[in-house]
């Protein structure tokens, strides 16, 4: 059987009369529709997974490329001096669009999850940093490197490159799991349905035979088998997928505590895809069945 | 129309058929006759191009069968209307859904031909069993359905392979005026039976001709009868 522009005319339109040459069969129509249900319902997990760490994976590569700290590592009475050093430079540093020194305030509050609120910073040798946002031309780290060691000594360029890769490596692997994710679904459904659609054309045997009796040819009777099992693909799925979108939207909204787990939805046109699910598990559907249904008609040809 | 030409047909290391040459014209009238297990099912088959023939050529409306796919088979076969002596039907549908399934395979609704599906079911003696389901059917009402289907594309060959044997005498008697009736509008018919009284019974209304299958080929008979 071609598939062409014919062929799925008249899977769309339909034919009443032609369907109803296909028994009803209770048993494959319930399993289809539960199993492309269930796979849908996953699938939009696995799209949302997906999803969010390619968000990630962005976020992560941008924010953490656009800046760099400098660490001024020096003894007490000399760090200001350093410090204000450090600032001129990166004021002459093409590829720099700002630069400023934390304050006392912010440094306590970055170490506060380890040594608590009440830390007294002045009493601790705690380097100052320095804050350096970069414009989107980028800077030079190692020419800045450079003029910092002999001006500075102890200031320290920590450009971010040293674990912002595989930070966002491993955001792109779990986006690359997701995706795999929904091709193994895919098959699932694929071997599911190929089953199912074996099941119910050798015990509708006897139906072909009448068929071809009376002169169906096989794209015919091909045609009732596939339309039936993808509608009812298609059904499942869309009832799956609803349910899945509905679950994603019951998550806990995305808030800084909760890191990426409450980030696992869908944003702006992202709910968009989630409607493709089902036209995916028809497609698979269709390519299924009429596999099946070719294979069958030939054997029993 | 049909026309067999030495044909030969084995299965699973036997020849079941041997050197048959037959030709079936427009609006003839044909009798198959021969023991159980001669052969005459085959022979069945291989006229409306449901088996291929181990040797010679089986010409359906001028074409060879082998150089046919299955899809110009099934076409050809709109041209032919079967009835076997174990009748199947489709269960989940009516038995007006059943004889008009030929129409429906071929895009043509029952439900369009309309009238001529009436007449038809008239004509078979079902119209009031038009919506009953086939398992309900006694064996006499099953052939006359399958009658009625195999003729309702008005096919130009009506083949059938025992079609009174399993119905009563009086039932036999009126499926063989049905199939007169048909060669008597211009079809082509060829029946398979081993009941030699319809054949007599024929014979007194239309010029039939009568072939014997014996020993894997066929002869013609007709002075016995």
């Amino acid at each position: 059987m071609k598939f062409d522009l014919a062929t799925l005319r008249a899977l769309i339109a339909g034919d009443h009369h032609a369907d109803r040459v296909v028994p009803p069969s209770g048993f494959t129509a319930q399993l289809t529709v539960f199993a492309a249900a269930a796979m849908a319902f996953l699938a939009v997990f696995a799209l949302a997974l997906s999803l969010a760490a390619g968000r990630l994976a962005d976020r992560w590569g941008e924010e953490l490329a656009r800046s760099a700290t400098i660490r001024i590592v020096a003894p007490m009475d000399q760090r200001a001096a350093q410090t204000d050093a450090a600032l001129r430079i990166l004021e002459t540093t093409k590829g720099v669009a700002a630069a400023r020194a934390l304050t006392d305030a912010e440094q306590q509050a970055l170490m506060a999850p380890w040594f608590g609120p009440e830390l007294a910073l002045e009493t601790l040798p705690v380097p100052r940093l320095i804050e350096v946002i970069e414009d989107t031309d980028g800077m030079d780290p190692a020419g800045l490197r450079l003029r910092l060691a002999a001006e500075v000594p102890g200031a320290v360029l920590d450009d971010h490159s040293r674990w912002r890769a595989p930070l966002v490596q491993a955001a792109s692997r779990l986006r690359l799991l997701g995706l795999v994710s929904i091709v193994l679904i895919a098959a699932a459904v694929a071997a599911m349905i190929t089953l199912a659609a074996n099941a119910a054309l050798a015990a509708n045997a006897q139906v072909i035979a009448v068929l071809r009796l009376v002169g169906a040819t096989d794209d015919y009777i091909a045609l009732a088998f596939i339309r039936r099992f993808t509608l009812r693909a298609l059904s499942g799925a869309a009832v799956g997928a609803v349910l899945g979108m509905v679950a994603v939207l019951l998550l806990p909204s995305a808030s800084e505590n909760g890191g990426f787990l409450t980030g696992l939805g869908f944003q702006g046109a992202h709910w968009l895809w989630p409607f493709f699910i089902p036209v995916l598990a028809a497609g698979v559907a269709f390519v299924a069945t009429g596999s099946a249904a070719r294979r069958t008609l030939r054997e029993l040809a | 129309m049909i026309e067999l030409e030495n044909v030969a047909y084995s299965y699973g290391g036997g020849e079941l058929l041997s050197d048959i040459s037959l030709k079936l014209a427009p609006g003839s009238f044909h009798f198959l006759t021969g023991p159980s297990g001669a052969g005459k099912t085959t022979l069945m088959r291989l006229c409306y191009g449901a088996l291929l023939p181990t040797a010679g050529h089986v010409r359906l409306f001028g074409a060879d069968v082998r150089g046919l796919n299955r899809d110009d088979i099934a076409v050809v076969r709109r041209r032919v209307g079967v009835v076997h002596q174990d009748v199947q039907f489709l269960n989940h549908l009516t038995v007006t859904e059943n004889i008009g399934l030929p129409l429906t395979v071929s895009g043509r609704h029952a439900a369009a031909a309309g009238g001529d599906l009436d007449e038809l079911m008239s004509w078979v003696g079902l119209t009031n069993r038009a919506n009953a389901m086939p398992p309900e059917l006694s064996g006499g009402e099953r052939q006359r359905a399958a009658l009625a289907r195999a003729v309702i594309v008005s096919p130009d060959v009506v083949l059938a392979d025992e079609p009174t044997g399993n119905v009563d005498w009086e039932m036999s008697q009126r499926l063989l005026r049905l199939l007169i009736e048909l060669n008597k509008m211009g079809k082509t018919v060829l029946i398979a039976t081993h009941d030699l009284s319809l054949i007599r019974a024929t014979k007194a209304h239309v010029q039939a001709r009568v072939l014997r299958i014996a020993n894997r080929r066929i002869q013609l008979a007709g002075a016995d009868l």
